[in-house]
């Protein structure tokens, strides 16, 4: 039951990209195209979970008996920088069609705000282990609903009339705000669920 | 470019002609998470100024010794370094604003403007004008967030500053404190300033 409550929170109510403001380059960037958005979302999912399971690790079992917390940011975006690398490898050895797909985004999420994010969240909350990973994952997993949701309604950008101004950056922006009112309604849900 | 690089040109360009985010598209995740008041928009701008700063000196000054393929990652390790010392720096002398801003400084990272500039301007110039252009775009960033911020909060709360400077019977729009605010704000914003020409 708990898991119910953290994933519906994850993804609905405190959305990373709606509510969190957490990877939102991406969310501009590579949501024109449905396929793309998709492929983004899935993606991130990988190394998001990844990501938080290594660095939960490495702040417990090396910064932390170190007494060298104020590198954390170092230690992390290293971390996470080293294991996009490896996954890229990994991917290109063992699994070459979904690496075909996915392979141009890879280098992107280094520096997609959300990664480091949700690894810094998770470690200031004090989260334990499996709760780590599986907010890593409910969140990537929102992430992914939220990108795809938008990538849909981008798509019909093209057969409406938008003024000049507003053009391409401008109304994704309103759109999303919009978007994310809209994600205002699950607020309390949460709450339903645990009584 | 046609006309050539002077340190006050590269100054003033952070101002209007590549002013982020409203010419430079990046680094949203900062403008949107952190302008819910003035104050919190400024401290914020400030320290991405200073990481800004410092990390094109340093990569502009040793640009010659890093290897092309691993150039990237040593971008990220130099800017994650100044952003280790203003932690430091807000945790010691700014506690207030430290708390506000949260996980953000850490992420200052991962803004893309930081690690854009690294890449289009500092690895190719010489450390002067890196310099002028770190500390221009670093002040045209904060001069933007303060924009974002202060109408946020006017709008949100009624208050600048802390200060309420409304009329008594208005009535504050409290999304525009909260996610949605944040995106339309923008979003109407970059509708301006896109009516305004280049030059």
């Amino acid at each position: 039951m708990e898991i119910i409550v953290l994933a519906i929170n994850a993804i609905l109510v405190k959305n990373i990209l709606l509510a969190q403001y957490l990877g939102n380059c991406p969310f501009m960037g590579v949501s024109k195209k449905m396929e793309t958005a998709m492929g983004m979302g899935i993606s991130v999912m990988f190394v998001m979970t990844f990501a938080t399971s290594f660095t939960w690790l490495f702040h417990h079992f090396f910064l932390i008996p170190m007494h060298i917390e104020y590198l954390q940011t170092i230690v992390f975006i290293l971390v996470i920088a080293a294991l996009v690398q490896l996954l890229e490898m990994v991917m290109k050895k063992v699994m070459a069609p979904l690496y075909n797909s996915l392979g141009i985004f890879l280098p992107l999420i280094t520096t997609n705000c959300a990664i480091l994010g949700v690894a810094v969240l998770v470690v200031r909350k004090e989260l334990s282990f499996m709760d780590s990973v599986f907010f890593a994952l409910f969140s990537a997993v929102g992430f992914t609903l939220a990108i795809v949701l938008f990538a849909g309604i981008r798509e019909r950008f093209e057969i409406s009339f938008i003024p000049k101004a507003f053009q391409d950056t401008a109304i994704a922006l309103v759109t999303a705000g919009i978007m994310a009112l809209a994600f205002f309604g699950f607020i309390g849900i949460d709450s339903a669920l645990k009584i | 470019m046609a006309k050539s690089k002077t340190i006050v040109s590269e100054f003033t360009k952070g101002f209007w002609e590549i002013l982020p985010p409203f010419r430079l598209v990046l680094g949203l995740c900062p403008i949107l998470a952190v302008t819910k008041a003035a104050e919190n928009g400024i401290g914020m701008g400030i320290a991405t100024t200073f990481v800004l700063f410092f990390s094109n000196i340093i990569i502009s000054s040793i640009k010659t010794l890093i290897p092309k393929k691993v150039r990237i990652a040593s971008y990220i390790l130099i800017i994650a370094t100044f952003v280790v010392i203003v932690e430091l720096l807000m945790q010691a002398y700014f506690y207030s604003i430290y708390e506000k801003l949260g996980i953000f400084i850490p992420l200052i990272v991962v803004n893309c403007i930081i690690l854009g500039r690294a890449e289009a301007f500092a690895s190719k110039n010489p450390v002067f004008l890196s310099a002028a252009d770190g500390l221009g775009i670093g002040l045209g960033f904060t001069l933007s967030l303060f924009l974002i911020s202060s109408i946020r909060e006017i709008l949100g709360a009624g208050t600048i500053f802390g200060k309420y400077i409304m009329w008594d019977s208005y009535e504050p729009l409290a999304f525009m404190i909260e996610a949605p605010g944040a995106f339309i704000c923008l979003g109407f914003l970059l509708a301006i300033m896109n009516l305004i020409p280049k030059k």
